[in-house]
């Protein structure tokens, strides 16, 4: 007998059941087709304009910093400025993300803008978020050419755009946008929830941020709203 | 595995509560742990009503477990990862080598994982010639020592700064000997460079799963660090290491059970990184690992389905029990002998390593019920442990002083007139004896309460009289 089967069967005995039970089986089809929602606590449920200042609120909470900017021409500027402001080196890196190709970065003529993942060389990156939570803060970032992993993780600032029309009250409307955008039961290859930049408290629970991810997170909102 | 101490509680408390460096670590788990808790809790007006979806979801999972591993199998399958069973530690140690073997690897690193610590996972790959990397911060400092984690979700909060830096000091040979290590800041920065070049060199990444989606085959890690997402992003295969209980259904149940985890555990509204990984590199991906294996553990897990100890299954190993436990307090992690502590582990240890090896953890408690009051996912312990109890007494696994004292009790017990009269003589004579002081610096078959603190004298009739009276 296969560990598979040995062990199936070891939870079916303790469960005393078969597996071929057709009322159970319909109840786990049912669940997971229609992912019955539970309780959403109502502090995100706010019109939009104040649901990205619970963003903007919950992301300053978490120790990251926020720019609001009127429109997404400002974006290269709003980069400079997050990287004059600490003394960092005119230099960022993004992934093949149409938006971020999209902007002038021309605008700002001394930044030097290179594109690919990250192999632990780069002090800045800027990635495009996939969507952002208010309830908590939370950064939505999905894996891919767009925007590579390493990206997230490796550089010492990251630097996040987050389109304020992509703004979420809640975790439940991110897991529905992503499974409109890529289908029933699929997921891309990660999906990262940030909330804050890295930290520890393992030493004495003395809390430290930049553990072994960026030191510094910063959210550029553009706030072109779309009608 | 991990060779337990659990038989030797009572020696490993005494050492706990005679260690000055650990009673000075313990005393942050109050102002930091459960205030920090309490504040994001009190701020949250659904939270217990979460704590009640979590549990329902919990218990809907275990109770559907078997149809839920296999919908999971199927989307981790479709999406070009490979699942893999493991019954015995035994199994997931030699899963591990087999894949670290097959991709000819020579060093690990690792996320913080429960599981790889109860399967004793470093010291087997070491045997075997490959080396581990823990880069939790706080394991990373625990295997600079060799010792086992003393907290589930803080491993290394038994130690003080100046510990850490003297491991540091011994290990970190060729930097300079006259640095700063005296802040915090200073240590973690020595250890995210030391680190840094091991993720880039490392060939598989370990890490655990607290929860798996079984609507789309997902693994998901929570952390704090970003350590386990450069763990499983960087090196050639990504090997999850976990086990069956850690199953949900959908997205959305995922939603309520993290909205309940960080706040129970370090009093966080959300953790800073929490990942969701779907299989493999993909066509077009730029980074990310080439293998996703996920290895799941049962190591008599499945057993527990079949009668009290479900609930125990329940567990997100949130920490909160512990950081409540007056018990755990006092005595710190490295005292319950393996690598559960607390409550959760005086439940969860008897099941997996066996009553008669870890017979005084349920009994190393005063039900006091805090851990009951903050479980996120309302796993009834001082209940459970109180069943350990009955089992190890009917299997006459306790001492036969106790079973001798019980016995004794029980005679009188099951005939009240004669135990109201008995108590009452008792009473009554240790309040003439003693007399004006009204409490006694020593007692017979009390010395090990007296040696501590002097006993109080009765000062007039039992509760039993006074509630007739009273009526």
């Amino acid at each position: 007998m296969s560990a598979r089967e040995l062990m199936l069967g070891s939870i079916r005995q303790a469960l005393g059941v078969t597996g071929r039970e057709e009322p159970r089986r319909k109840v786990v089809a049912d669940r997971l087709a229609a992912h019955p929602t539970g309780v959403v606590p109502a502090r995100g449920q706010l019109g939009l304009k104040a649901r990205v200042g619970l963003l903007a609120e919950m992301i300053a909470a978490s120790a990251g910093s926020v720019a609001q900017i009127p429109d997404v021409a400002g974006v290269p500027g709003a980069v400079a400025e997050f990287l004059r402001r600490h003394n960092l080196p005119l230099s960022v890196r993004h992934g093949h993300d149409a938006r971020l190709a999209a902007l002038p970065w021309h605008l700002e003529g001394a930044l030097e803008v290179t594109v690919g993942a990250s192999d632990g060389q780069q002090l800045a990156s800027v990635s495009h978020a996939f969507g952002a939570v208010a309830e908590t803060g939370t950064l939505v970032l999905t894996s891919g050419r767009d925007n590579p992993t390493t990206l997230n993780f490796l550089p010492d600032n990251h630097i996040v755009i987050v389109d304020v029309n992509d703004v979420v009250g809640d975790f439940e409307a991110i897991f529905a946008q992503l499974r409109r955008q890529f289908g029933d039961r699929q997921l891309p290859r990660v999906v990262n929830l940030i909330t804050g930049p890295s930290r520890s408290a393992d030493i004495e629970q003395t809390l430290i941020l930049g553990a072994h991810g960026p030191r510094r997170l910063h959210v550029i909102l553009v706030e072109e709203v779309r009608e | 595995m991990i060779q337990a101490t659990s038989q030797r509680f009572k020696q490993n408390a005494h050492t706990g509560l005679a260690d000055r460096e650990l009673q000075r670590s313990l005393g942050v788990l109050e102002s930091n742990f459960i205030a920090r808790r309490k504040f994001v809790a009190d701020r949250l007006p659904e939270f217990d009503a979460l704590r009640d979806t979590a549990r329902d979801i919990k218990n809907h999972t275990l109770a559907h477990l078997d149809l839920y591993l296999e919908e999971y199998e199927s989307r981790v399958v479709a999406q070009g990862g490979h699942v893999h069973y493991a019954a015995t530690a035994a199994d997931a140690r030699a899963l591990v080598l087999d894949i670290c073997r097959r991709l000819n690897a020579a060093t690990v690193t690792k996320g913080k994982s429960m599981i790889a610590e109860e399967v004793g996972l470093n010291d087997f790959l070491s045997e075997h010639g490959i080396t581990p990397i823990e880069t939790d911060l706080g394991e990373y400092i625990i295997q600079l020592r060799h010792e086992m984690p003393s907290h589930i979700i803080a491993p290394a909060v038994h130690l003080t700064k100046a510990q850490v830096e003297a491991d540091f000091r011994r290990v970190h040979t060729g930097l300079p000997p006259d640095r700063d290590l005296t802040e915090p800041e200073k240590l973690l920065t020595e250890a995210r460079a030391i680190l840094r070049e091991k993720f880039l060199s490392a060939d598989v990444g370990i890490t655990g799963a607290n929860f798996l989606i079984a609507e789309t085959g997902t693994s998901i890690i929570v952390t704090n660090e970003g350590n386990g997402d450069l763990t499983q992003t960087l090196p050639r295969a990504h090997i999850v290491l976990t086990s069956i209980e850690k199953l949900v259904p959908t997205l959305d149940d995922v939603a309520q059970l993290l909205r309940v985890l960080a706040r129970s555990a370090t009093g966080q509204e959300m953790s800073v990184y929490t990942t969701l990984s779907t299989g493999p590199r993909r066509d077009g991906d730029p980074d990310g690992p080439g293998e996703y294996h996920v290895i799941l553990l049962d190591n008599g897990r499945s057993a527990m389905l079949a009668g009290e100890f479900r609930d125990m299954l329940r567990c997100i190993r949130c920490g909160a029990c512990m950081n409540h436990c007056p018990v755990y307090q006092a005595v710190g992690g490295h005292a319950y002998g393996w690598v559960y502590p607390g409550p959760m582990g005086a439940v969860l240890t008897p099941s997996l390593i066996g009553i008669d090896k870890a017979g005084h953890l349920p009994n190393a408690s005063t039900f006091c019920g805090r851990c009951e009051e903050v479980c996120p996912v309302r796993i009834p312990l001082p209940k459970l442990m109180r069943f350990w109890r009955d089992r190890e007494f009917e299997r006459h696994l306790s001492p036969s002083v106790v079973r001798g004292g019980l016995r004794f009790w029980a005679f009188f017990a099951r005939r009240p007139r004669l135990y109201g009269f008995v108590t009452h003589l008792a009473a009554r004579a240790l309040a003439l004896l003693g007399g004006a002081r009204g409490r006694f610096a020593w007692l017979p078959l009390a010395s090990g309460w007296t040696r501590e603190r002097d006993f109080p004298a009765p000062e007039g009739a039992t509760f039993q009289v006074l509630w007739r009276s009273r009526r």
